[in-house]
């Protein structure tokens, strides 16, 4: 059974990272080179987990699907990534950013790592800049910030409306610097398959080449997964289409915890789905909602009308109606909850009927059209390129999707799965944002556990572990892990049934987005736990998947990622049905006040839910990490 | 709406590939290229018939994964996008389509219409970089950049690694790329101490990797997803030129080995 320990460390909350760092155990120098280490993934934590590894002298191997490290979904972030510089003189500081952080998570994570993270924020954005990351500036010459919702300070950085490239491209470069310098040794097109796990630690993993499709397996002294989120399992999502839980699951079914599966954040600004073809949805910044104003006729029969011709009068602006003070930049759970709302009141607009205006016209009085396009002109062009509309004339349309999974694999304090040896970061692992994220802190994140904190915990780790006794790729656990894989993909080619991968992504999508999407009932829930494991069941017995498993086969590699989703949905929609109180991104309609609002029960569900896999027979244990705040009273959150 | 597809078909790098043509099913004017793609493969498939493979990821044009030649232009019809980001309704219904992999030697086809584009790689790790110590730098605002030069360095910097301007070239050259990863840095005070350095080991990379010569035509700016001028390269040259003349060397030890 697993053990749950946190390891947070003692200690008064703004100096137990120092504390800890000091009391951490280091390796010298001369012995960093005798260990290896895996990275799995090249986004923002992945990359810049691996380069900083390398320059401390690990021999470190970096595995991506991808063709090139610089492709990781990280690359998509548009708006901005936050510090706390309190470069504007709003008043920001470290503790506010982490209170922040904590209030907009809605009391769902744990304290001692979010107080870190907002610590280690200042010292990104300096890294970032030494790169060579070429932020937004003043005419000063100095840097520029602009707010992001759940916050009433300007403390993002941001470079244009492509930072998360930019940071990307940062960590890329840092990572071909030390591939360049022999410390990491860069694998790509190359998919992870499988864990292994040698007398209860992580020593490798199994890989899959996806251009031969060669098996191999590589060994290490830990393994480290930056695999990203696992919000493709709604098919529909604003990841990129490659985007999955394969890593992470598999992780998981070798012992790894799974914690809070059900918290997942769904984006309010995306732009609305408009037909059955579509293969993912395309989000639109938070940052818009600076200048944008969001709204809906007040009566159903104006859905129709030109919104140009709907008078002042007869608009409502409902995020300012209902959150005064935070109005237009409310948190993204609020923010989705209200859109939902007016469209299920019939007042959504579009074609649909799903959607809600993003308006601009008053910013663009107000600063100008050639302002506001310095500010969001690529946002603009994309939107007029998916829409063919001019949202410098006519409103935006815009609709919640998904965006980003809070949950993932549980982690103690030292970013260390239950799995002594398997580290977890960025968003494949649950640790910073509880139950909502706030923007431009994902980015943040991923980079706080590169950059600076893996770097410093795993050597506590290391120090441990007896390098020259790492075991071989002839080990018994390795020869079983490569033959699971084998038999996995021998099984899926060998159904020869008459559906395809893709038939069974898009309607297991329907099924999570109806029953465990933006809001959940019992009775859903309960729906869904019957209709996963019967779509599972046919998938198993009807897939039809081409070609073979010696050649390039994107057929199966989808189908080995759906099958991961097919288990992962139902194991979301246990969590999510346990957890019987409603708090950020997981509203529980059953948990509401009379307002609407979440109805957060901090008595009984203050705490981190972590399942731990019990066979393919055996219903998963639940354990519980419970939330103790030190230093911040719990609250109910209000952003009115 | 329907269109027919030729589509380059080919097993992989030794095998010599053909087109063949594809009638699609009935498409929405508003689906993307790839979701266009998708359909034929779901039809493909459900038909016994092995589906196209194409590369593809983010599908909002930042990922540089997309590559694709579209009636004879690197990410189809349109300046300024991606073939993600190109919509069915820039074709007419009945419309034959031709559909090819991005074509040049540094990019052999791995599958259909998928190419290695891991040159591109190569050439970064040989100097496309700040080296920079996690951990040593100084703080952020102590180092003003002006606007003007921070701008200027994120045209250059949105370059998204796709290869677009290299299969636009006649010469298959990858200067667009390469100046643009150039201008970024060097334009910055943050990349001047290798920027000359830095400059000639990437230049000398390219070359290894069997990159053409560049004749200032300027196809690649035309198909470049993200307009990346071509300005970029006369600054390289520029600052390549510098180089020679100050006589700095690539470092040491960075050439990457060029796989046969």
């Amino acid at each position: 059974m697993a053990t749950l320990q946190a390891h947070i460390p003692a200690g008064p909350l703004a100096q137990k990272w120092t504390r800890h760092k000091f009391e951490s155990r280091l390796v010298s120098p001369a012995n960093r080179r005798k260990y290896e280490v895996i990275v799995v993934g090249a986004g923002l934590a992945g990359a810049s987990a691996a380069a900083t590894l390398g320059e401390l002298g690990y021999r470190v191997k970096n595995f991506v699907y991808h063709d090139t490290p610089r492709r990781a979904h990280s690359i998509a972030a548009q708006g901005g990534i936050n510090a706390a510089k309190n470069y504007q003189n709003d008043n920001d500081s470290v503790y506010r950013l982490f209170y922040d952080t904590l209030k907009g998570g809605d009391f769902r994570s744990r304290e001692a790592n979010v107080y870190r993270l907002a610590e280690v924020s200042v010292n990104i954005i300096d890294q970032c800049v030494a790169q060579g990351v070429p932020f937004a500036r003043e005419y000063g010459g100095l840097l520029d910030n602009r707010s992001f919702g759940g916050a009433q300070v300007s403390r993002t950085f941001y470079a244009r409306g492509q930072t998360g490239q930019q940071l990307l491209l940062g960590a890329y470069s840092a990572l071909c610097k030390e591939i360049a310098a022999g410390s990491v040794q860069s694998f790509t097109h190359s998919e992870m398959l499988d864990l292994v796990v040698v007398d209860g630690h992580a020593r490798g993993i199994i890989v899959r080449n996806l251009i031969t499709g060669e098996i191999t397996r590589h060994n290490a002294d830990a393994v480290v997964l930056a695999t990203g989120g696992y919000g493709n399992v709604f098919n529909l999502s604003t990841y990129a289409r490659h985007s999955n839980a394969t890593a992470i699951w598999r992780a998981y079914k070798r012992g790894a915890c799974f914690a809070n599966p059900c918290f997942t954040q769904i984006h309010p600004t995306c732009i609305p789905v408009s037909g059955d073809y579509q293969s993912k949805l395309t989000l639109m910044s938070e940052s818009l909602r600076n200048d944008g104003r969001i709204w809906v006729p007040k009566r159903r029969e104006d859905c129709r009308k030109d919104p140009n011709s709907i008078p002042e009068a007869d608009r409502d602006y409902y995020l300012e109606r209902m959150y005064p003070a935070y109005g237009n930049l409310a948190p993204r759970d609020i923010a989705s909850r209200a859109a939902k709302r007016v469209c299920d009141e019939g007042r959504g607009v579009g074609e649909s009927g799903l959607g809600v205006y993003l308006d601009f016209s008053d910013a663009i009085r107000r600063v100008g059209v050639d302002k506001i396009r310095e500010r969001y002109g690529n946002l603009f062009d994309i939107y007029k390129e998916i829409t063919g509309e001019d949202a410098y004339r006519v409103p935006m349309r815009i609709y919640p999707a998904v965006h980003y999974t809070m949950g993932g694999l549980w982690v103690d304090y030292n970013l260390m799965s239950n799995l002594p040896g398997l580290f977890v970061l960025g968003e494949a692992n649950f640790s910073d944002h509880g139950a909502n994220r706030l923007g431009a802190s994902a980015l943040m994140q991923g980079l706080a556990d590169g950059y600076f904190i893996l770097p410093a915990t795993i050597a506590t780790y290391l120090a441990t572990v007896n390098p020259t006794a790492r075991p071989s790729t002839d080990h018994p656990a390795f020869r079983e892990a490569e033959e699971h894989v084998r038999g996995l993909i021998r099984r899926l080619l060998s159904i020869r049934g008459r559906r395809t991968v893709q038939s069974f992504h898009k309607e297991l999508g329907k099924i999570l987005w109806e029953y465990c999407g933006m809001s959940r009932h019992e009775a859903g829930l309960k729906k869904a736990l019957q209709l996963i494991p019967a779509l599972r069941e046919e998938f198993w017995q009807n897939l039809n998947l081409p070609g073979t498993d010696s050649e390039l086969n994107q057929s199966l590699e989808k189908a080995g990622r759906v099958a991961d989703f097919l288990e992962l949905a139902e194991l979301m929609c246990r969590d999510a049905l346990e957890r019987r109180e409603s708090c950020g991104g997981h509203f529980r309609e059953e948990f509401q006040y009379p307002d609407g609002e979440a109805r957060r029960d901090d008595e009984h569900f203050a705490h981190v839910a972590a399942w731990e896999y019990q066979g393919p027979d055996k219903p998963p244990v639940r354990h519980v990490e419970p939330l103790v705040y030190e230093e911040v009273k719990m609250v109910a959150r209000s952003y009115k | 709406m329907k269109v027919k597809l030729k589509v380059w078909r080919q097993k992989n790098a030794a095998t010599p590939g053909r087109f063949e043509t594809y009638d699609t099913p009935e498409l929405n004017p508003n689906m993307s290229f790839l979701e266009m793609l998708d359909v034929v493969n779901e039809d493909l498939t459900t038909r016994g018939l092995e589906p196209i493979a194409f590369d593809h990821d983010c599908r909002e044009g930042i990922c540089g994964t997309c590559s694709l030649v579209i009636n004879g232009k690197p990410h189809g019809p349109h300046r300024g996008v991606a073939t993600c980001q190109t919509y069915l309704r820039s074709f007419r219904d009945g419309d034959t389509i031709l559909v090819e992999p991005f074509r040049a030697r540094p990019f052999p086809v791995i599958k259909d219409l998928i190419v290695n584009r891991k040159a591109l790689d190569r050439i970064m790790q040989a100097g496309g970089f700040i080296s920079v110590r996690t951990g040593s730098a100084p703080e952020a605002n102590s180092l003003p950049v002006p606007k003007e030069a921070a701008d200027l360095a994120m045209d250059a910097a949105a370059c998204i690694g796709c290869g677009a301007c290299v299969a636009a070239c006649k010469n298959a050259s990858a200067m667009l790329f390469v100046a643009a990863k150039v201008s970024h840095l060097g334009l910055l005070p943050q990349g001047q101490p290798e920027r000359y350095r830095r400059v000639v080991a990437m230049v000398e990379q390219m070359d290894r990797e069997g990159f053409g010569a560049c004749t200032v035509t300027g196809s690649c700016e035309a198909v470049c997803p993200k307009s990346i001028s071509l300005d970029f390269i006369a600054r390289m040259n520029r600052d390549y030129a510098v180089a020679l003349f100050k006589g700095v060397g690539a470092r040491p030890g960075r050439a990457a080995a060029v796989p046969a």
